[in-house]
């Protein structure tokens, strides 16, 4: 439900990563997104055109990386993906373990004309 | 020429930012700031009326009550005799940094200790925008259904407390209370599960005793930091 707001901050990352580069138009922007942030691919793609419409980035393609969520064992530090939100050690059973992926929200590289 | 730049940027690093300025002025009141989440009707306004009736005359209290578009949740609150000021989001399904921003320029602190938020009804958007609080805490009605943890695993991740509410409402569903705790710690095993009904008050006395410790231990975290500055500038 988020996904506009997400939207709106790629579009200022885009647009002023453009300025700095003295660029006229925006091309594809590749984004970074974990599984564990209730994104939903299809609602950002379009937030994301609605919002770029009349700016450099207008018509940019917007591509979306989707990262597992992985965790890591606080007791015995097996690292694994958690798999159907079951976020016990697969190895020891215990349920202290840190997200060591899937909270990602980045803008990794675009493409600048 | 088309040129491909290496941007790692982090989405919400604008958020982040101003979320951390924030944080910086409640430190520097030495206020404690809870960010309060749940979906809607889960009783969070409830909540805040049954902790204002027990902390208010121990507590000085204000409260940020976000909601798309009616005033109804901050003049609840103010009927309680705690000064509580609405965002209204427009729809918008979370209250960001920027929104807690521009509120507190409006906002008098001097001698505040707690400062509750209560963010706009929902189990998704607002877990993923830090608003510069010291913690979360979520609100989870019984009625909503044992599978919602694990459903909305975010925010209870995040939160430092939940608070399970309508637990008088449990003889009349199957949701099984041993269940859905053992569902959030497996979410969160630091994380103080309060049982609660705000209609009968049941179990709203030890949540309050929680969040009166944590508003004492932020006091006392500044008051050593204020000491330690003292003896620096002797």
């Amino acid at each position: 439900m988020h996904e506009l707001s997400i939207a709106q901050g790629i579009l200022d990352i885009a647009l002023k990563t453009a300025a700095e580069h003295q660029a006229v138009r925006v091309g594809r922007i590749t984004v970074t997104v974990g599984e564990m942030t209730g994104l939903v691919p299809d609602s950002l793609r379009q937030g994301f055109e609605v919002l770029a419409a009349g700016t450099l980035a207008a018509g940019a393609e917007l591509v979306i990386d989707r990262i597992p969520l992985a965790a890591s064992c606080r007791e015995c530090g097996r690292e694994f993906l958690v798999e159907n939100r079951h976020f016990y050690c697969p190895e020891c059973g215990s349920a202290g373990v840190e997200l060591v992926a899937g909270r990602e929200l980045r803008v990794e590289h675009m493409e600048v004309e | 020429m088309r040129l491909n730049v290496q941007v790692m940027t982090d989405i919400l690093a604008g958020n982040d930012r101003v979320a951390g300025e924030n944080r910086e002025l409640f430190r520097r009141q030495g206020v404690y700031v809870l960010n309060l989440l749940g979906s809607p009707g889960a009783g969070k306004t409830m909540l805040l009326e049954q902790t204002i009736s027990r902390l208010k005359d121990v507590i000085n209290m204000v409260v940020i009550e976000g909601d798309l578009y009616t005033q109804k949740d901050a003049e609840r609150i103010a009927r309680h005799g705690v000064p509580a000021v609405q965002i209204n989001t427009d729809g918008g399904c979370h209250l960001d940094a920027a929104m807690i921003a521009q509120t507190l320029e409006r906002m008098d602190l001097t001698g505040v200790e707690l400062l509750i938020v209560e963010n706009v009804g929902n189990l998704v958007c607002p877990a993923e925008f830090d608003v510069g609080e010291d913690e979360k805490a979520v609100v989870l009605s019984i009625t909503e259904g044992a599978d919602k943890p694990l459903k909305y695993p975010l925010p209870f991740r995040q939160a430092a407390a939940t608070v399970l509410n309508k637990i008088d409402l449990l003889p009349f569903t199957d949701v099984d209370l041993t269940a859905v705790q053992t569902d959030i710690v497996s979410l969160n095993r630091d994380i103080r599960i309060f049982a609660v009904s705000c209609r009968s008050g049941e179990g709203v006395e030890s949540w309050c005793d929680w969040l009166q410790e944590q508003v004492k231990g932020k006091q006392n975290h500044a008051g050593k930091i204020g000491n330690r500055k003292m003896e620096e500038t002797r």
